[in-house]
């Protein structure tokens, strides 16, 4: 744990994060930068778990491995969502999200 | 001392998620997300799991980032500034994320959690044999799943980002 830190502020820390990535989630209008919103979500989730392990149970591994998992999901998540993205712009020339009508072909 | 440092990071990290979030050039709003990740590795640090902050740093800050930029620049106009969403639209988002802090925040505060106050470090050893484990608390199913996950969704980009070339039309 952090010496004179209790586990409320880095809880506060997490969760501005996470809503400032909703905040973003739902204002922005490119689907890349909508997709950077998700990682700040992604982020905050992943801090929670690791605190949580730090300050309530040390000794356990079990939310840092979590942790491990979810960056390698966000990973797999990210080269995904980026090679339809990058397929979206083909078909469209746009990323707006207001001109995205039709997903099929 | 640790408490100033976690105070500057906190404050890296709110200040440049608000401005991530918020900026309307991408290419800057992908560097402060930079700045984010590497002050959430920070953190990671600061908590002694070294091995979950090098990950972060490696595969978030080194590759995702790097991801995001080189698709940015394959698909995007970087000079022209994004569009931003209507006032009443980002005046409701911000109705709705303030009163979900406010919400979240007052559950936290107002729990009881009974800290711990163990200081024994977790070593890069002990990670390695808790994923590498079949008995109690390893891990090593969930490992094998998400290098097959990992492995799906490589095949999947390529064959995604990879199309036939458009048509003389």
């Amino acid at each position: 744990m952090i010496l004179g830190v209790s586990i409320y502020e880095i809880l506060t820390v997490s969760t501005l994060v996470f809503f400032i990535g909703v905040y973003g989630f739902v204002t922005r209008k490119n689907l890349i930068a909508m997709l950077m919103s998700v990682e700040l979500i992604l982020n905050s989730a992943a801090l929670n778990f690791v605190v949580i392990n730090k300050y309530l149970f040390p000794g356990n591994l079990e939310g840092a491995i979590f942790s491990i998992f979810i960056i390698a999901v966000a990973a797999a998540e990210t080269a995904l969502a980026l090679a339809i993205i990058i397929n979206l712009y083909r078909r469209v020339m746009s990323l707006n999200t207001d001109e995205l009508e039709t997903m099929k072909y | 001392m640790e408490r100033i440092i976690f105070y500057i990071l906190s404050i890296i990290i709110v200040v440049f998620a608000g401005l991530s979030v918020v900026n309307r050039n991408i290419m800057r709003s992908i560097i402060y997300l930079l700045f984010v990740l590497l002050a959430f590795a920070g953190l990671y640090f600061m908590m002694e799991f070294n091995f979950l902050g090098a990950v972060q740093m490696t595969v978030y800050a080194g590759g995702i980032i790097v991801l995001y930029i080189n698709s940015i620049m394959l698909v995007e106009r970087i000079n022209s500034p994004l569009d931003v969403a209507k006032l009443w639209r980002r005046i409701l988002a911000g109705v709705i994320s303030v009163a979900g802090a406010i919400m979240a925040l007052f559950a936290i505060w107002s729990y009881d959690f009974t800290e711990v106050g163990d200081e024994s470090s977790i070593t890069i050893q002990d990670v390695g044999k808790s994923v590498l484990n079949y008995g109690e608390h390893g891990y090593i199913l969930p490992f094998e799943v998400i290098s097959m996950l990992l492995l799906a969704a490589m095949v999947g980009a390529i064959v995604i980002a990879k199309t036939k070339k458009r048509n003389a039309n």
